[in-house]
């Protein structure tokens, strides 16, 4: 059977089942952290370092500890000093242990200097104003040039700073990571090129803005246990940096993840748990820490500002003889996914086009500024920005449509990449050879969606409003090869029904609906049979989380191995009950059946005969799962823009956003995914940044002030989603929810050029900057 | 709550409530604290909706209201809007179309959708943004939530006039 065809005999998996959450949430029904808080709860509240860079030379919290309704306040003179690090990655970590509970030194405006436990949210911000800092101000480091410069202030100048894995790791001189890499050599290969290259592009702060700010609330058991329920896409990860952070051991603590109001990555950090649960320790209260969304932008975690240089050559032919690419990052005031994100600006980029001489050198820096961590498209974002830019620019060199152009260089099926071995996650990457690929076809159906034969050079645009369209082709992976692992158990209750029980962390995305398809799928049965509980440390077995676009590929295997292993059970007692061989019986519409048809059993008789009635057992089925691939899911991007030329301002006429993500286990969600992640970057290229004044304070720390898309700007969106079959993955599955917010910047700044002649390397694609190049553009004629 | 001689008589979906409160609690922290906790907390500034109630009707952002200031008036809240057994055609249309995803701002945008439909006799698209515009969603991009209020809009719509006279009469707005 053809592998397409296969995905057509599906019976739950490649179908739009109802979302099993869905009602419950459009209900209001009682979901996410906050609202199983009790009316009791303490309330935490942060001081928070209003200097960038400053050394605290005296911190009285005594009259704020008498206030009223004041039950605890933590500082650095009564918590543990350990070092740690708060992204939630797998251990040990490929990021500094930087991070101290509480410090005598904070590293940016929204550092954590004194927290309140109080009983109303009024009195714990009373307590707040009564602690008394005496600072001794130090120089801070803003940019990337000053945190680079010979003599710089050293940002983490604490013995304890280190990396727990041997990776480059100079806090001296604020360099948190370093990586490199050549395959072939780039010097001859420019040798070989008829045009070459040599660009500089730079990407902004952003945030996450997911509409549940971060929220912990922990409190103890009656067991004397930890219970921490909190939104988090990390619960496993979450509960050891915990525990390493209190010093406590990891059996003391249980890490309960609800619903979640969005993450994007900004979760996958533990930002408040160690506080609500010392608080909760130290006071035997229940206590609830949320963020308001001032703290959201300003100490919750953000994006990467990257600034890129890339070098290239090619030939007249459109053969890429050469690729450098040297990625910094400026990772704020802690250095957690610095190095990981910096790596997948070049692990996820570089392989997509067909080079023999490509070589990557990516650094992290620290600065005094907000700290990035993890974001949908985590490093690939930024890189892609400035690769398919210099796409188009190539292409116009050598006189090719940048359509054909990338068409004659994209990786296909069965083809390798040197950048896949060479760049892992602090350490080697694994070698692989691409599966699944239907990016050619992405790209025929994405040009025909917006009309590219239609489009016209700039140089015959005249006219105040000119129109432009735009292309970009991207990747992302799925999981982390070698790394992540991802584990399930499904059991049977008496009516056939199951219980599937995940680590793996749906966080809005609606995996807990993915993998139900999955394992109803393996079994025989219908979607609606499970009952999918998503995730609880105690109760669910190990999942890394949700991030590095592993939930569907990794941890739907491990269901659908846990299903399979179920379903064998299943078989052996439907064929003892039925008096047949094991050999001779399979499953059916919930019935294990013998081989003509003529006998059958109900899941439902299976379950209360093997709970109930002879040979009594738990069918119950468990598997774990890691891979040694990361298949790519693939994207084209298509944007047609109308660019007022007297204001800079950029209307988008038409957005088509195709992608293959293997075999869509839930189209109708799998399409869900596409449009927000595309509205995401649209949002991200046109509008979003931050804003510091000059003592690297974020100015726009709201919604008013940072705008995200509203369904009044939401453009036209055209959402294609082309299958392919991933043999790796379940049931032909890869990723889907990050590749698709990689697109709209450089979409839209090939389509600016493709209006104006206007090159803007530089985003947001405000109507400022786009205006001055504009400008640019006509001072020339 | 801390100890307060303040108190607050509203009408909530429907039943007429006296609570204790205070003159600077937000409406959100007394429906929340009463067990209405449909209305989510998503900014405390006015901007991102998932706290919408209807206030006399009127979409209105419980996050920036005082509890004092509901004196008298007629409060909606989500729970207000459906059950499980008997959703409103809105709640179905968006579990039909997939527009719930972490549906943090799902119960906010069903609020400003019935104020909408309440109000309004004509339905065009820039009507119907311009009702929605103040409720932000981060996952879906509004194309599913659209699809959702553009089938329950023309589903109102095609209904017969004496239905539709019904449904607005239940909002209080006066």
């Amino acid at each position: 059977m053809n592998r397409h065809e296969k995905a057509k005999n599906f019976k739950q998996v490649n179908h739009s089942v109802t979302k099993i959450d869905a009602l419950q949430l459009a209900l209001g029904k009682d979901s996410y952290v906050a609202d199983f808080v009790p009316n009791d709860a303490l309330i935490v509240k942060m001081l928070w370092s209003p200097h960038a860079h400053a050394r605290i030379k005296k911190l009285d919290v005594s009259r704020a500890e008498k206030m009223p309704g004041v039950k605890a306040v933590l500082w650095y003179g009564n918590v543990p000093r350990i070092a740690h690090c708060t992204a939630g990655q797998g251990f040990p970590e490929p990021s500094p242990y930087d991070t101290f509970m509480f410090d005598k030194k904070v590293r940016f405006v929204g550092d954590r200097v004194a927290a309140v436990a109080a009983e109303t949210e009024e009195q714990a911000l009373a307590a707040l104003e009564a602690i008394k800092v005496e600072y001794e101000l130090l120089k801070p480091v803003f940019t990337l040039d000053e945190a680079m410069a010979p003599g710089a202030p050293v940002i983490h100048d604490e013995a304890e700073a280190h990396v727990p894995i041997p990776i480059p790791y100079e806090p001296k001189k604020n360099l948190v990571a370093h990586v490199a890499c050549e395959a072939g050599s780039f010097a001859e290969g420019l040798k070989q090129a008829d045009f070459k290259f040599d660009h500089t592009y730079e990407t902004p702060y952003a945030q996450h803005c997911p509409i549940e700010p971060y929220t912990s609330m922990a409190r103890i058991a009656p067991s004397g246990r930890i219970e921490i329920t909190t939104s988090t896409q990390v619960p496993f990860h979450c509960r050891r940096i915990v525990a390493k952070t209190l010093d406590v051991p990891v059996q003391k603590i249980r890490v309960i993840k609800p619903r979640i109001g969005g993450g994007f990555g900004c979760k996958q950090e533990i930002l408040l748990d160690d506080v609500t649960a010392m608080f909760a320790l130290r006071t035997g209260r229940a206590c609830l820490w949320q963020f308001n969304r001032e703290e959201t932008f300003r100490t919750g975690r953000t994006r990467h500002p990257f600034r890129i240089r890339l070098q290239a050559g090619v030939k007249k032919d459109g053969t890429i003889t050469a690729i450098n690419m040297e990625a910094i990052n400026n990772t704020g005031a802690y250095g957690g996914h610095g190095l990981t994100v910096v790596s997948c600006a070049g692990s996820k980029v570089l392989p997509l086009y067909h080079c023999e001489n490509i070589k990557f050198d990516g650094k992290s820096y620290y600065t005094n500024l907000p700290v990035a961590g993890a974001y949908r498209g985590f490093g690939a974002t930024q890189a892609f920005f400035a690769m398919e830019s210099l796409m188009d620019q190539m292409a116009e060199a050598i006189g090719m449509d940048p359509m054909k152009f990338r068409q004659i260089n994209h990786i296909r099926e069965g083809e390798g990449s040197p950048i896949f071995a060479a760049l892992g996650e602090g350490r080697e990457g694994t070698p692989m050879t691409v599966g699944s690929n239907a990016l050619a076809e992405c790209i025929v159906q994405g040009a025909e969606a917006i009309g590219w034969k239609n489009r016209k050079d700039w140089r015959g645009k005249t006219g105040r409003y000119r129109r432009g369209i735009g292309m970009a082709c991207l990747m992302q992976g799925s999981s982390i090869p070698d790394i992540d692992m991802g584990a399930a158990s499904i059991k049977i209750n008496d009516d056939g029904s199951f219980n599937l029980l995940v680590g793996a962390t749906d966080l809005g995305t609606g995996s807990d609906t993915v993998l139900a398809q999955i394992a109803a799928e393996e079994l025989e049965t219908t979607t609606d049979k499970m009952i999918v509980y998503s995730s609880d440390t105690d109760l669910t077995p190990f999942d890394v989380g949700a991030y590095a676009s592993s939930t569907t590929y990794l941890s739907g295997e491990a269901v659908r191995k846990a299903a399979a292993h179920a379903k064998s059970q299943i078989l052996a007692t439907g064929a003892e009950m039925l008096g047949v061989l094991p050999e001779e019986v399979h499953c059916e519409d919930s019935a294990v059946v013998n081989s003509d048809g003529s006998k059958k059993v109900t899941y439902g008789d299976i379950a209360k005969y093997s709970l109930y009635q002879k040979n009594q057992y738990q069918i119950i089925g468990t598997a774990s799962h890691i891979t040694k691939k990361s298949p790519p899911p693939f994207a084209a991007h298509y944007a047609e823009i109308e660019v007022d030329t007297w204001t800079g301002f950029i209307k988008v006429l038409n957005y088509v956003s195709t992608i293959d993500c293997g075999t869509a286990v839930n189209p109708q969600l799998a399409e869900g995914q596409t449009e927000g992640g595309t509205l995401n970057g649209i949002s991200y290229a046109l509008t979003e940044e931050y804003l510091f004044d000059a003592n690297g304070r974020m100015q726009n720390a709201s919604f008013a002030d940072y705008h995200i898309y509203s369904m009044r700007d939401r453009p036209p969106l055209n959402i294609i989603l082309v299958p392919s079959y991933e043999e790796t993955g379940p049931f032909g599955a890869k990723s889907v929810s990050e590749v698709s917010i990689n697109g709209a910047a450089p979409a839209f700044a090939n389509a600016l050029y493709n209006a104006t002649g206007a090159r803007v390397r530089e985003f947001p694609l405000t109507p400022e900057k786009v205006l001055k190049a504009i400008k640019a553009v006509e001072g020339k004629k | 709550m801390t100890k307060t001689d303040h108190t607050v008589n509203f009408t909530l979906n429907g039943e007429k409530k006296t609570f204790a409160t205070r003159p600077d609690e937000k409406l959100l922290a007394l429906l929340r604290r009463e067990g209405y906790r449909g209305t989510k907390y998503g900014c405390g500034q006015g901007t991102c909706g998932a706290c919408t109630v209807l206030l006399d009707g009127r979409a209105t952002y419980a996050c920036l209201l005082y509890a004092m200031q509901a004196e008298g008036r007629a409060v909606r809240t989500i729970e207000s809007a459906g059950t499980f057994d008997n959703p409103s055609e809105f709640q179905k249309q968006l579990v039909a179309a997939g527009a719930v995803q972490c549906g943090y701002c799902i119960p906010g945008m069903v609020m400003s959708a019935t104020a909408l439909m309440e109000t309004e006799a004509v339905l065009e698209d820039e009507i119907v943004k311009e009702y929605m515009d103040g409720n932000l969603c981060r996952c879906t991009g509004y194309e599913k939530i659209w699809v959702a209020l553009r089938k329950t809009l023309d589903k109102q719509a095609a209904a017969p006039a004496r239905a539709r006279r019904k449904s607005s009469s239940k909002g209080s707005k006066k």
